[in-house]
């Protein structure tokens, strides 16, 4: 989130698209009400289906799966025709005024930019983004046009590239009435007035697409040309799935990323440290071989960051992400597993051939508060027979949230202390414990000899006997590594292996011991809900980032009855931490008000993605209607192929008659992800005892099923050898489901909840059994959430 | 003082975080239930159930409503329960709500029958009534009921019957202000009072409540001609059912068994 929950209560308008914050983040709901019923703040929810939260909004948009770019860019151009963008903020702030290269263009009918090439080794398209780059000088500064009059300034670009993402044509692909449509662009584009703030908050229904980043920079654009961002009340708000993801992004638990969003260095192109630093962005990230000296100090504080450097894992080109791992996984190139508080059997795309791709596997080990269904693939219950799989499946009973001491990061990036409860039952341990074991057995057996044993041998391990998370902490913290004092800034470290620090974003939250920052509870009494003194949020405390953007170039903000910021004509005024040079003039701040790119302004058009440099609307990977907008291009054209398409996909008229269903897929209040912690418990397993597929009342009529029937639901995937499986649930026939008119014709949208599965209590169907292995040609996350499926009346339950 | 618990239906997004906090301060075991089309689980308030979110969709106008009750014992001033009592075991607390003497209790199963909310349900095993007690260990302890400690969202608050009541009375206005002109108050009027408190956005036949909940003629009756033979009455009904208690258990058994048979799904 670039603002945080309390700030809701600053909304004016809020648009929950692509999330269902009243089932999945309950805690929003009492801001969102707070601003509702304090200054008459306004709910609209883009959702296929009435929810929980669409129940409660005062505004509801129906959408089909699978468009909400074209929804965002519908909004974009209402926004630009109409002129209702915030004009100054846009101006100064964001990079409209910038002129892109005047060979820049792209294709209407193939929907393809300029630099479209062949990459075979994804089996996709890429891009040669020579035209995308700005224009420059001689002296290698971005030619503007403060006028935006320029037609190859980003501004006329984006009107042209938008034009046609008309009210007419948004409602034929979304299905979205047109009345219904205008009213919710209209009350949205409302907060582009100085002084008003509209938040737009989203969870996986923005990201789990093959094209989801361009889905959140269709968030992020809208928010831009309406000055929502930096300022209290505004911002892109991805609101996490998981207590402490946000914290697991932070210290680098994805395959692409080391700690604090540093990327993971290429064997090919970064060798070396000087090869890695070299690559250097500009703007802040100008600092970055600060923070990586650091962070390999930290790990390997014996040894200078160069020579420890080698020691990092590299990336070999090979593709890492999860859906590429289990591919690997079922052509027997990976022999053993650690599946920590994860249970892909429930929860990866396909999940039907994930399972059986683990009995390639000579070892499992899953750590979990329960069996889950990725340790029991071997069972009857799997549907596997335990004689066949030879897999050594190793057990480690975890401690819940509330029988560890530790920290978990929020949201909204606030780093707090969590104090243990109670012990955790008979054997179980925290994470802590296990990986400090796991750690010291590995390195006793490298202490004996082994390939490569520096890296494990010479690690820094220094937590104690028993693993202190005190000490974690401070590491990553940050010290001096002469004096070990802890630092309270990022700013203190420097790239001559004379600070050690694990994860530079994180430097502060712990620099005071006997009373770390991330352990403080003082509620504000007065203010704008800032709560600085509570716990403590990345970077330096700062609870609202790109916050030079609450107030105008002068230094005024422009909602005075909110001031982040006032320049007082000497010094600035606070409620937050300044996300800018705070120790020059506000007009020359002005300038680099977004001091983490290059350019110091935020990126309407970018060159920082491999797919597009503004959203445009691609349909998922199975879709029931061609592209309305560019009629030869299907999905993504950069997203990767992992399996042929003509063989995991709805490819063909042929095959979207017997697969006419679009399907999306979500979670509900009284469940958790793959339910392992859930469905053990009685009394959510009485709430919510059992699988089911929500269908209209229209679909049901037309395929005689009644309210509680069971149905089979089939998609390509479980389709294999000419034959046709499926997954079975109980019918939820509602009124909240209508039949969507898709550019004349009618489409049948279901959705169905994927809590279940053959371990636990409560047990059902895998319903992730049917999507796809698909994913953004950026992040690779999977496509759960628009794919096609079939459904029959009738089947046995599982 | 009398107090009141507040239900603010125009905040509550079903979550049911209360309907399990219930259930947890109070012990009470979960249910078996199955999926029969609906989110709204367990069926019906029980022995085991003493408060639940209801569900209802509603279509008007090509607009479709979901709209999201809170059923439970309404701790009515005019309580069909208290009145058809022979043994006098359910009566007014000090803070305006109704409460069960598990003592005096005689197991007639009067009351359940002339609750006008079906809030009250009835245990064979012990012949005892069960339902909401508006956590009367909890208020009395100065803490607030479970339910309204569990609500994320304000949608349930707690406190002095007038500032609840002021409290709705101004919800009520912004709902109408902001185009809701069925908002309204429950819990009022109805029944001479209700210790529950309802903002409701629309008509109080979607949030599953009565539109005009009586208390049954034949617990007034009851309550005007028999009262002064109570004792009588106890007897009479308290020998029959000793009378029946070797039926009673067997039915209970019975019960027992089908459910154990069934396991766990």
């Amino acid at each position: 989130m670039t603002n945080h929950w309390i700030d809701y209560k600053n909304s004016d308008v809020f648009m929950n698209i692509g999330g269902n914050t009243a089932e999945n983040h309950p805690i929003s709901m009492k801001w969102i009400e707070k601003a509702r019923e304090t200054k008459g703040a306004k709910l609209i929810v883009v959702d296929p289906r009435v929810s929980r939260t669409a129940a409660v909004a005062d505004l509801y948009v129906p959408i089909r799966p699978g468009t909400n770019v074209a929804y965002l860019g519908g909004l974009i151009q209402y926004i630009l025709a109409n002129k209702l963008y915030h004009k100054e903020y846009v101006e100064n702030y964001t990079n409209a005024t910038f002129l892109i290269n005047e060979g820049f263009k792209w294709d209407d009918v193939t929907g393809l930019f300029e630099g479209v090439q062949d990459n075979p080794a994804r089996n996709a398209k890429g891009y040669n983004q020579a035209t995308w780059q700005y224009q420059r000088d001689e002296e290698g500064n971005v030619r503007k046009d403060p006028e935006m009059r320029d037609p190859n300034c980003v501004f006329q670009i984006m009107r042209k590239f938008y034009a046609k993402y008309s009210l007419d044509n948004i409602s034929k692909i979304t299905g979205a009435p047109k009345d219904v449509l205008e009213e919710s662009y209209k009350l949205f584009a409302s907060t582009g007035q100085p002084g008003k703030a509209g938040n737009i908050m989203y969870a996986m229904g923005i990201t789990q697409f093959t094209h989801g980043a361009q889905s959140v920079r269709s968030v992020a654009v809208p928010q831009l040309l309406l000055g929502n961002i930096g300022i209290p009340g505004g911002g892109v708000n991805a609101q996490r799935g998981q207590a402490n993801v946000q914290g697991a992004c932070d210290m680098g638990m994805l395959y692409h990323i080391v700690t604090g969003y540093m990327p993971t260095p290429q064997q090919a192109a970064h060798a070396t440290l000087a090869d890695y630093n070299a690559a250097t962005p500009g703007g802040y990230w100008a600092n970055r071989p600060k923070f990586m000296a650091s962070m390999l100090k930290a790990w390997w504080p014996d040894l200078r960051p160069e020579q420890s450097y080698p020691f990092l894992p590299k990336l070999d080109g090979t593709d890492h992400s999860h859906i590429a791992s289990y591919k690997l996984m079922g052509e027997g190139e990976v022999k053993g597993m650690i599946c920590w508080a994860d249970n892909p059997a429930v929860s990866g795309p396909t999940a039907g051939a994930k399972r059986q791709y683990q009995a390639n596997l000579d070892w499992l080990i899953s750590v979990d508060l329960f069996e889950n269904e990725t340790a029991a693939f071997w069972q009857k219950e799997a549907g596997a027979n335990p004689a066949d799989i030879k897999t050594e499946v190793f057990l480690l009973p975890g401690a819940a949230g509330y029988e560890k001491d530790g920290t978990k990061t929020n949201s909204g990036r606030w780093i707090q202390w969590n104090w243990k409860a109670q012990d955790p039952p008979g054997d179980a341990k925290s994470d802590l414990w296990i990986a400090d074991r796991l750690f010291k057995a590995v390195r006793a057996e490298y202490e004996k000899g082994g390939v490569f044993p520096d890296p494990i041998t010479r690690m820094n391990w220094d937590y104690g006997d028993e693993a202190d998370p005190e000490r974690v902490d401070k590491e990553i913290n940050g010290y001096d590594v002469r004096t070990g004092a802890l630092y309270t800034s990022f700013g203190q470290l420097k790239d001559d292996g004379s600070t050690a620090c694990g994860s530079w974003i994180y430097t502060g939250f712990f620099s005071d011991p006997a009373n770390p920052a991330c352990k403080k509870r003082i509620k504000e009494t007065q203010g704008i809900g800032s709560n600085s003194n509570w716990s403590w949020a990345w970077p330096l405390n700062r609870r609202i980032v790109y916050n030079r953007g609450a107030a105008d170039p002068s230094g005024k903000p422009w909602n005075p009855d909110l001031p982040l910021f006032r320049w007082d004509g000497t010094a600035w005024q606070r409620n937050d931490v300044p996300d800018f040079n705070a120790a020059i003039p506000p007009e020359d701040s002005a300038k680099n008000a977004f001091i983490m790119t290059a350019e110091g302004h935020a990126r309407l058009f970018t060159q920082g993605l491999n797919d597009a440099p503004l959203p445009i609307h691609y349909e998922p990977a199975e879709s029931p209607v061609a592209n309305l907008l560019y009629p030869q291009a299907t999905y993504n054209p950069v997203s990767q192929r992992f399996y042929p398409p003509t063989e995991h996909t709805v490819v063909n008229d042929e095959e979207r008659a017997r697969y006419p269903y679009v399907i999306t897929t979500y979670r509900v209040c009284e469940h958790y992800q793959s339910g392992i912690m859930t469905r053990n418990i009685p009394w959510l397993n009485e709430t919510m005892p059992e699988l089911f597929i929500e269908i209209s009342e229209e679909m049901a009529k037309e395929k005689d099923i009644a309210n509680g029937d069971t149905v089979t639901i089939e998609s390509k995937r479980l389709f294999n050898n000419g034959e046709q499986k499926g997954i079975v649930a109980k019918a939820c026939v509602t009124k909240r489901l209508k039949p969507m008119t898709i550019n004349g014709d009618k489409v049948h949208v279901v959705g169905m909840p994927w809590h279940w599965g053959y371990a636990g209590m409560a047990k059902g169907a895998i319903t992730n059994d049917l999507a796809p292995s698909v994913g953004d040609p950026n992040t690779t996350i999977p496509e759960y959430k628009a794919f096609l499926c079939n459904i029959r009346k009738g089947g046995k339950l599982a | 003082m009398t107090k009141s618990i507040l239900i603010d239906t125009s905040k509550c997004m079903a979550c049911r975080g209360c309907q399990v906090a219930c259930k947890q301060w109070n012990q009470l075991p979960a249910e078996q239930t199955t999926f029969t089309g609906t989110y709204e689980t367990p069926p019906s308030l029980s022995t085991h159930t003493w408060m639940k979110i209801t569900f209802n969709e509603v279509e008007e106008g090509g607009k479709v409503k979901w709209f999201f009750g809170n059923q439970r014992c309404m701790h009515c001033t005019d309580a069909g329960c208290m009145i058809s009592c022979p043994a006098g075991a359910i009566y007014h607390t000090e803070a305006g709500t109704v409460a069960i003497d598990e003592k005096k209790c005689i197991g007639c199963n009067y009351c359940v029958a002339n609750c006008p909310f079906q809030a009250v349900s009835f245990d064979r095993a012990t012949n005892l009534p069960f339902k909401c007690t508006f956590c009367l260990d909890r208020t009395s302890n100065g803490l607030q009921p479970a339910c309204a400690a569990a609500c994320p969202t304000g949608a349930i608050t707690f406190g002095d019957r007038n500032a609840m009541v002021s409290r709705a009375s101004m919800r009520v206005g912004q709902l109408k202000d902001a185009g809701n002109r069925n908002a309204t108050i429950y819990g009022l009027e109805e029944v001479n009072g209700t210790g529950m408190l309802y903002v409701l956005a629309d008509k109080p036949e979607h949030y599953s409540l009565p539109a005009d909940p009586q208390v049954p003629f034949g617990a007034r009756l009851w309550g005007v001609l028999f009262k002064p033979f109570r004792i009588f009455v106890v007897l009479a009904v308290g020998l029959g059912l000793w009378a029946n208690r070797a039926q009673v258990k067997e039915v209970e058994e019975a019960k027992k068994a089908q459910k154990s048979s069934q396991g766990v799904k």
